[in-house]
């Protein structure tokens, strides 16, 4: 395996590679961090008090009610906890990509993903179940006589310009599938029967694993792709290479 | 031998089980035997899984390499047996039925017909999930969680023809043992309490078991409306759940209707996430009651301890959509869950917070300078839930739990927080009840070794599964070498995993041997070992069942000469 610049190596989180990316890093570890805390705190207690000897009950307090403080400031931790997590789902996720931004469709099926460009017309041809048909290269069932699938691109690679937002659509042709890309965390279900859309901008170019997080079969642990995040002319290039 | 019998709780001088017998107590002997079947083949296909996920190319006797769809089939059956036939049955059908009756005051259950029907009823599902090995394409692949169209669909894979078919029957079966047996534990909780016991003098113990049954109620009767109509789309040409055209292995499956998948997540979760709370709830009940006896002092409020046993019961309900943030459900409709979530982990922490606060005065009850091994099991179900429940703050975040939904991080969660914790709980209660229906003490040195190693080896299998999951490593992938080694990086982590949790699984013949050993060769324990308060602990001397005089939490009281009241004792003033 080579060494790829978004692939997992270490034993946490690999690269980002996203603009939303960073935010979410800092989530993720402030979120961490304080559960950490928590938990070093009060194991540290029931560590301590499984040790302590008894005391003089007769210089005991009333033990109030269920340490009222402390529920108060756990209370106030969780709520900013949510709210700053409501504030960044509905920034990543309550409006649609940018009308500008890059199509893409994506594909699942067991257990291979497909990628679709629509090429220069900028529009997605038709499709048909009955039409898809692996073995003679058609395995979205790309309906030939509709003038707008002429262009469309199937791939089984993912290449996408750097800095750039992607509107991916997501569909699966058999089971429900997991879009997952670690690097761009960035992780959908592909659900049959629905066209589900994420949106997310690459801005590091390098090389990312792509794999379904979502038992489909036997072969789930092989349903992987690869993002490959390049320069707007490699893109270019590579688009139209695949064009002839 | 029958001196002791003079001194054994009343109700432990019949000897003898019969699983044919409509007494409470053999019924609950009954389901706490199939939930130990279920826990060694449970155990065991984890083990095999473990091997193969971090040494893949050992061959195995009598089975060669283990292919994928082996993988997969051992998954689904780990995760069936030990969700359904051990966490939902031995707490609450086998610790309940054994004590529930005794701490209301009863002498039975509502319904002893319909007991003995519930237990048979759930011995056959675990037959018929059995047999799903044996048939031809072997067990289901799809997971605990069966997602249609996968589960809905044969040809999607090995397993999902006739097996898939077996563990609808079986779960189906399941429901309809559980709903029986929760109706029973309801209606000896509302009619059949002594006199004196009013619902806020019950034993949190009691009122786990009540929650957690109005909980099985609600949720698996939903549940079983989910395989009912699964089956329907598997057989009966209904599309419920698949979407009216599906391309499986090149071939085209048109349907007339055109269902979702999601409806499926919804009502399975439905059920799925108060699932959780059944298994749970009574270990905190019990974990309740035992750092109130260990530490000789009432919990800080009585009432609030019911309220949040409630509290968790009800919103256990309202946040089924966490399981759901990367399913394709509406985007908006996360907010209200992640708010849910966020809410269920007040009234948890005000537990915590109350054993803690109580623990924290120190002065630990003692036995000979060693603490017995009921209350370290207790503070290891308390450090389990720690554990398992603080992460439950970072899943609740839609966009944290995006990336981390399906991966080993969610394994580590519910394996710390439902496995461990619940089985913890199982120990606890096993120690502390073994007197109660055997007359007998378990062994503590053996109690002291299992409890170390079985702590130990837990963390040190389970923690590490978090940093699996932040590196991205999804549930279910059947190897991680070759030439898509995306997390071939893991195999030393995962081989790390592997070990300790063979150390896991071998720990548990000593609780095994002490159980068995325990049996006849146990020191006498004499009545009331604990110096308790509930009813199970009634002196036999009194013979009849007594009024009820006061709430179960009268510890660190002067009494009689004691530092307890128990609920059968009138107030001095009438003595």
């Amino acid at each position: 395996m080579t060494l790829l610049a978004g692939a997992p190596s270490s034993w946490w989180m690999p690269a980002n590679g996203a603009a939303h990316g960073a935010a979410f890093d800092h989530e993720m570890v402030l979120s961490l961090v304080i559960v950490g805390v928590l938990m070093i705190i009060a194991k540290a207690i029931l560590v301590a008090s499984a040790l302590s000897p008894a005391r003089e009950r007769a210089a005991e307090r009333p033990v109030n009610f269920f340490g009222l403080g402390t529920l108060i400031v756990l209370t106030v931790v969780f709520a900013w906890l949510l709210i700053r997590a409501e504030r960044m789902r509905a920034q990543q996720r309550f409006t649609g990509a940018d009308p500008t931004a890059m199509q893409v469709e994506v594909v699942g099926e067991q257990f291979v993903w497909y990628f679709r460009y629509p090429g220069p017309d900028a529009t997605f041809g038709t499709t048909r179940p009955e039409l898809v048909d692996a073995a003679a290269g058609n395995p979205l069932g790309l309906d030939r006589r509709d003038s707008r699938a002429a262009d469309d691109r199937v791939t089984s690679e993912l290449v996408l310009p750097v800095d750039r937002e992607v509107d991916v659509r997501l569909r699966s042709l058999d089971v429900i599938h997991g879009f997952f890309i670690p690097g761009m965390r960035v992780k959908q279900n592909a659900l049959p029967g629905s066209t589900l859309h994420i949106h997310f901008t690459p801005d590091l170019i390098g090389e990312y694993p792509i794999v379904c997080s979502q038992v489909c079969g036997l072969g789930h642990y092989r349903m992987q792709a690869q993002l490959r995040v390049v320069n707007e002319a490699d893109f270019e290039h590579w688009l139209t290479g695949r064009a002839k | 031998m029958k001196d002791e019998a003079a001194f054994a709780p009343a109700a432990a001088r019949r000897s003898g089980w019969s699983p044919f017998s409509r007494d409470h107590r053999d019924v609950a002997i009954s389901y706490l035997l199939l939930s130990l079947v279920a826990v060694a083949v449970g155990t065991l296909l984890s083990v095999v899984m473990r091997l193969h996920l971090a040494w893949p190319d050992v061959k195995l006797p009598f089975w060669g390499v283990i292919k994928p769809e082996d993988y997969l089939a051992l998954v689904t059956m780990h995760g069936t047996m030990m969700i359904f036939f051990v966490l939902t049955t031995a707490p609450q059908n086998g610790f309940g039925n054994l004590v529930l009756p005794a701490q209301v005051g009863a002498r039975e259950m509502a319904f002893p017909a319909i007991n003995l029907a519930s237990f048979w009823t759930t011995f056959a599902a675990f037959t018929v999930l059995i047999s799903a090995f044996f048939v031809r394409g072997g067990a289901p692949i799809s997971g605990w969680t069966s997602y249609p169209p996968f589960s809905a669909i044969a040809s999607t894979g090995p397993g999902q023809g006739l097996g898939m078919d077996l563990w609808l029957a079986s779960i189906a079966l399941f429901c309809i043992g559980s709903s029986m047996a929760a109706v029973n534990m309801l209606t000896t909780v509302v009619r059949r309490r002594c006199a004196g016991m009013t619902m806020g003098r019950m034993p949190l113990t009691v009122w786990a078991w009540f929650v957690s049954a109005l909980s099985t109620l609600l949720a698996f009767s939903v549940l079983f409306a989910a395989l009912v109509m699964l089956f329907c789309d598997r057989h009966c040409g209904t599309s419920f759940f698949v979407p009216a055209s599906e391309i499986v292995n090149g071939q085209l499956l048109a349907r007339r209707g055109d269902g979702s998948p999601l409806l499926w997540l919804h009502l399975f979760w439905f059920f799925g996430h108060p699932e959780v709370y059944i298994a749970i709830l009574p270990g905190m009940g019990l974990a309740s009651m035992l750092v109130m006896n260990f530490t000789r002092r009432r919990l800080p409020s009585y009432r609030g301890m019911i309220a949040t046993t409630i509290l968790i019961g009800l919103l256990g309900f309202m946040v089924w959509g966490h399981h759901m943030f990367v399913s394709g459900m509406n985007p908006y409709a996360s907010t209200a869950f992640a708010l849910t979530t966020m809410a269920i982990a007040l009234p948890s922490s005000a537990t915590v917070l109350a054993w803690l606060g109580t623990l924290a005065r120190g002065g630990l009850r003692r036995n000979g300078g060693d603490i017995p091994a009921a209350m370290l099991f207790t503070l290891g179900f308390i450090s389990f839930f720690v554990s398992g429940g603080l992460t439950g703050p970072v899943l609740a975040q839609p966009n944290l739990d995006a990336y981390l939904h399906n991966t080993f991080f969610v394994v580590a969660h519910f394996h710390l927080i439902m496995g461990m914790a619940a089985v913890f709980g199982l120990f606890a209660a096993t120690h502390y009840w073994f007197p109660f229906f055997n007359g007998r003490l378990m062994n503590e040195r053996l109690g002291r070794w299992h409890f170390w190693l079985t702590l130990v080896s837990a963390y040190l299998a389970f923690f590490p599964m978090h940093f699996a999951g932040m590196a991205g490593e999804p549930r279910h992938f059947s190897q991680l070498t070759g030439s898509l080694g995306t997390f071939a990086h893991l195999i030393p982590l995962h081989r790390w995993i592997s070990a300790w949790a063979f150390v896991l699984a071998a720990a548990q013949m000593l609780f095994l041997t002490n159980v068995f050993h325990s049996l006849k060769q146990g020191s006498p324990a004499g009545s009331n070992p604990w110096a308790a308060t509930t009813l199970e602990w009634l002196p036999p001397a009194l013979g009849e069942i007594p009024a009820v005089h006061c709430s179960p939490d009268e510890y660190g009281v002067r009494h009689a000469g004691r530092d307890f009241k128990g609920q059968w004792e009138p107030p001095p003033e009438q003595e």
